[in-house]
């Protein structure tokens, strides 16, 4: 199967149109010593309908969350996705356009950006907002690099309980661009807020933190940001965009950048990606922002209209001084959060925000009744916390599964010391009856 | 005409959402949370029915142009047919509904769909192993940078080899990567013919090089026939060879980046291999590297042992982590369904017809501008507007000329050496007919702009805004609404 229009007829018109006399010619250019002289080996064509078939075997090989009950969490989280958002997202006037370069054929794009940057403001709190990023560990990367142009400082200060993918993903950037991260220890599952204190200086460019943090915590913010700007370092908060339905904002605990994983923007998990990086700042940071913006303006005849703004800071225009090298963003997926923070509105990001938690504590709270489970930590906590089991949990988490139930992560992979731990998140998704299920399978476990 | 934002269209008590009674005992923020950690005001998120949701974003999708309104000759972009197929199969629920910290027994499909791509990808490029996690072509040549960049670390001369070479040509991302690498960007020239001046590049070229970065065919169209000897010279100088795949439409099956010498490249997974752009993303931007360079891919890499498919995450020497989990796993699917649909003579005939679509319309076309480099290109060409200036008209003017006859316009301004460029690719979905309409446009604003270079001057006039004053939108920048005060 292939997707080429030509007749014969055609191919030997045009060929006839450019003056050769067959295709190999336009080749010729190519020395022949490396020209490949084989077919490529890749298994034979498939129809549609093979096609088809071979694609939903493999996919028939994955167990997915429509056949457990899932309670894992850890910066994918399984919310529900209205159905609003597949029919807009798969609009082909959407999904088949390039980024919207030509702004007076691309106005739909370009308007749904500058909703979706209202839209990400208004939840942080901040001025500012890029048109996305690829995800939330590369969003934490930029803002770091990003303080560090601010700053003119090298040195990155970070929670380690942001999540160790993120951190890893920092380090990897980090390390390439001569900047020097630094890790802050955290004491009951929260970030040490003394020990930023001791470490920040006027070397520190930002200080990271994530709300609630990879442990579920809510972490005491402000104090944090206090520290950073006690040393004029920015403060950075990671934050997970459902939260904020009913948590402080970033610009009200004196954030300077907002970063984060919007996923639970109605995207699906969709096994790690594509999902949403966002990035939000103070307003006098725009010309440091990575990534593309899009602004209102006017057109000839001063009807109001969009436009990709601030180009000046982009690779395109400025090459090795650009603010960043990223061009292809994730544009669809900063759609489908656009529609879904229209459905939910006012109201709705509230109610899914206290539905979330009013599940997890209950969740908590009945898994705490089991002897020899308990929460680990003591801070407040939103849709995920972390317990403490008497049964190794990676077993434990293999023994669920028996009863479809996806049982959390076990801590352990990331946090060798908290291998007795499991991390479990609760979204609205899930009924009183699958909580009740997971506390009658794991007592049965331990 | 101006349409209202869904902020203006927001009505107190309206909404569209619902969800189900809570079962459980509801918390008061007020007691399970302390006042710091309590938002103080709320964001204000549009209140709006469902009905008029939905009819708000289909009518900005009617203001929207994309593949599937249009010829899209966008150079450098390869905007080809998006296949609905490959749309219906990555949405299948065992690919979206999976989370990526199952255990791996439980996502064995994906895992060996992985497996495979990477395979495919390898054998197309001749290269040894790849990697799915960088997120886009830009987030590719970062991590295929940071791998030349390991490697050289790995024998000793990483404070040594601190400059990155790239063409006057090349896309904006390259010198921006190697720049977000920590490396100097040294710039060398092209030639007459369009490819790397060689001996620019011997002037440059030393111990303290660590690579050279080149799209081959370059922003011109151009395959630089000097390839091989590129090679040679910066092999011999102990730096490697990386290839931007952005232009890999051109050469799949016909030639391999591999073969030509080259160590590391990313390709274009939403270009080349017919995954949509979205509207700018999400891409993907899949390396593959020889086999030297294998230890120092990011982590975790998919491999097979016996007939089960892990993630390794135990390999000493990678970079690391370059983004959170594996990649832009649903666009994936999507390139992998594209290449078994097309399997090998699909994708050799995909070059064939591209670099044949490309060279007839520039034939047809260097009658009426400027063609700054006349030789056969490949599956994109590059013209000018300098005969068109003479009459005041611009290659802004052209653009916008085409969107008002139902055409996306090219690539423009760009590649950066060529004055009033315009970057043209049909691609190879394109039918004669739609070529040849888009010939005829192209012909007709050539002598519109000798007879009435005012009409192109004020284009669009057809579309739902005129022309946008990008002037003031950078220098008072409006980046979000505000409500009216009241």
């Amino acid at each position: 199967m292939d997707y080429v229009p030509h007749t014969n007829e055609d191919r030997s018109e045009m060929l006839k149109a450019i003056g050769i006399s067959g295709i190999e010619e336009l080749f010729s250019d190519i020395p022949s010593e490396v020209k490949l002289d084989r077919k490529l080996d890749l298994p034979p064509p498939m129809s549609e309908l093979e096609l088809r078939k071979h694609l939903s075997e493999l996919a028939g090989k994955n167990t997915t969350t429509d056949d457990m009950v899932s309670f894992l969490g850890a910066g994918v989280y399984d919310h529900y996705v209205p159905s609003v958002v597949k029919h807009i997202i798969s609009r082909s006037e959407f999904y088949t356009a390039y980024t919207p370069y030509q702004a007076e054929v691309s106005q739909g794009m370009l308007q749904s950006i500058f909703e979706y940057q209202t839209l990400m403001c208004e939840l942080t709190g901040l001025d500012i907002s890029n048109a996305s990023l690829y995800d939330g560990a590369t969003a934490i990367a930029e803002a770091a690099t990003m303080s560090s142009r601010l700053t003119r400082r090298q040195e990155i200060i970070i929670s380690q309980a942001v999540h160790p993918e993120y951190r890893s993903t920092l380090k990897t950037y980090a390390y390439n661009l001569g900047l020097e991260v630094k890790e802050v220890p955290f004491t009951d599952g929260s970030t040490d807020i003394e020990a930023i204190k001791e470490l920040v200086s006027d070397k520190t460019a930002c200080v990271i933190l994530q709300n609630p943090n990879f442990f579920g915590c809510i972490e005491n913010m402000a104090l944090a940001a206090e520290a950073a700007h006690e040393k004029k370092a920015l403060f950075v908060a990671c934050v997970d965009p459902i939260s904020l339905g009913i948590l402080a904002a970033p610009g009200e605990y004196g954030a300077d950048i907002a970063v984060g994983e919007a996923q639970g923007l109605g995207i699906p998990m969709g096994f790690g990606g594509p999902h949403l990086g966002f990035m939000t700042c103070r307003q006098q940071y725009i010309r440091q922002m990575p990534g593309r913006v899009v602004g209102e303006t006017r057109d000839n005849q001063g009807r109001r209209g969009y436009i990709l703004t601030l180009q000046a800071r982009e690779q395109h225009i400025r090459r090795e001084r650009a603010t960043s090298n990223i061009c292809s963003n994730q544009a669809l997926c900063a759609l489908a959060a656009t529609v879904y923070l229209s459905w939910l509105g006012k109201q709705g990001i509230k109610e899914v925000a206290e539905q979330c938690m009013a599940k997890a504590h209950y969740a908590c709270e009945e898994l705490s009744k089991i002897p020899g489970v308990e929460r680990m930590h003591r801070a407040p906590f939103f849709k995920e916390f972390a317990i403490r089991t008497p049964v190794n949990p990676e077993t434990l988490s293999k023994g669920l599964l028996e009863s479809n139930i996806l049982g959390g992560l076990p801590l352990g992979r990331f946090y060798p010391e908290l291998s007795d731990s499991l991390l479990i998140a609760v979204t609205e998704k899930r009924t009183k009856e699958e909580i009740d299920g997971l506390c009658r399978a794991l007592e049965g476990l331990v | 005409m101006s349409m209202p934002l869904i902020f203006e269209k927001s009505r107190p008590g309206r909404k569209a959402y619902s969800l189900p009674e809570l079962d459980v005992p509801k918390k008061e923020t007020s007691d399970s949370l302390p006042e710091w950690a309590r938002r103080k005001q709320d964001p204000s998120l549009p209140e709006i029915s469902e009905v008029d949701l939905i009819r708000h974003f289909t009518e900005l999708s009617r203001r929207n142009f994309g593949v599937d309104q249009g010829f899209y000759p966008l150079g450098s972009c390869t905007m080809k047919y998006n296949p609905k197929i490959n749309e219906d199969v990555a949405a299948l629920p065992g690919f979206n509904n999976i989370h990526p910290y199952q255990p791996e027994e439980l996502v064995q499909g994906a895992l060996e769909l992985m497996y495979e791509f990477g395979r495919d990808l390898c054998e197309i490029s001749g290269m040894h192993e790849a990697s799915l996690q960088p997120a886009a072509g830009a987030h590719g040549e970062l991590t295929g940078l940071m791998i030349i960049k390991a490697y050289h670390e790995s024998r000793g001369e990483g404070e040594k080899r601190t400059k990155v070479i790239v063409p006057d040509s090349a896309h904006g991302t390259n010198p921006a990567s190697a720049a977000f690498c920590g490396y100097r960007v040294v710039e060398v020239k092209s030639d007459e013919r369009g490819g790397v001046d060689l001996d620019s590049l011997r002037e440059v070229i030393s111990d303290d090089v660590a690579a050279l970065m080149l799209t081959n065919p370059n922003t011109l169209g151009l395959f630089d026939e000097n390839a091989v000897e590129i090679a040679e010279i910066v092999h011999n100088a102990g730096g490697l060879l990386y290839y931007d795949g952005a232009n890999m439409n051109a050469i799949v099956g016909i030639v391999r980046p591999g073969d030509m010498g080259f160590d590391v490249l990313h390709y274009n997974v939403h270009k080349t291999f017919s995954a949509p752009h979205g509207g700018g993303g999400p891409g993907c931007g899949a390396i593959a590297v020889k086999e030297f360079l294998a230890p120092f891919l990011p982590v975790p890499v998919v491999e097979k042992q016996g007939d089960r498919y892990v993630l390794n995450y135990n390999r000493p020497q990678s970079i690391g982590m370059v983004k959170g989990f594996y990649g832009n796993f649903n666009v994936m699917v999507k390139g992998f369904a594209y290449i078994r649909s097309l399997g090998a003579e699909g994708l050799r005939k995909v070059a064939e017809t591209a670099v044949l679509n490309a060279n007839y319309v520039m034939t047809k076309l260097k009658e009426y501008y400027n063609l700054p480099y006349d030789r056969f290109c490949k599956h994109e060409f590059v013209i000018d507007s300098s005969r068109q200036v003479k009459h005041g008209v611009h290659t802004g003017d052209i653009a916008k000329a085409l969107l008002d006859l139902a055409f996306h316009a090219p690539t423009i301004y760009f590649p950066l050496i060529v004055r009033e460029a315009m970057m043209i690719e049909p691609t190879e979905t394109e039918s004669k007919e739609t070529l040849d309409a888009f010939i005829e446009a192209m012909i007709k604003i050539a002598e519109l702009a000798e007879t009435s270079p005012e009409t192109l001057q004020t284009a669009p006039h057809h579309t739902v805004v005129g022309r946008l004053d990008d002037v003031t939108a950078a220098r008072k920048p409006i980046p979000r609404w505000t409500p009216p005060e009241e």
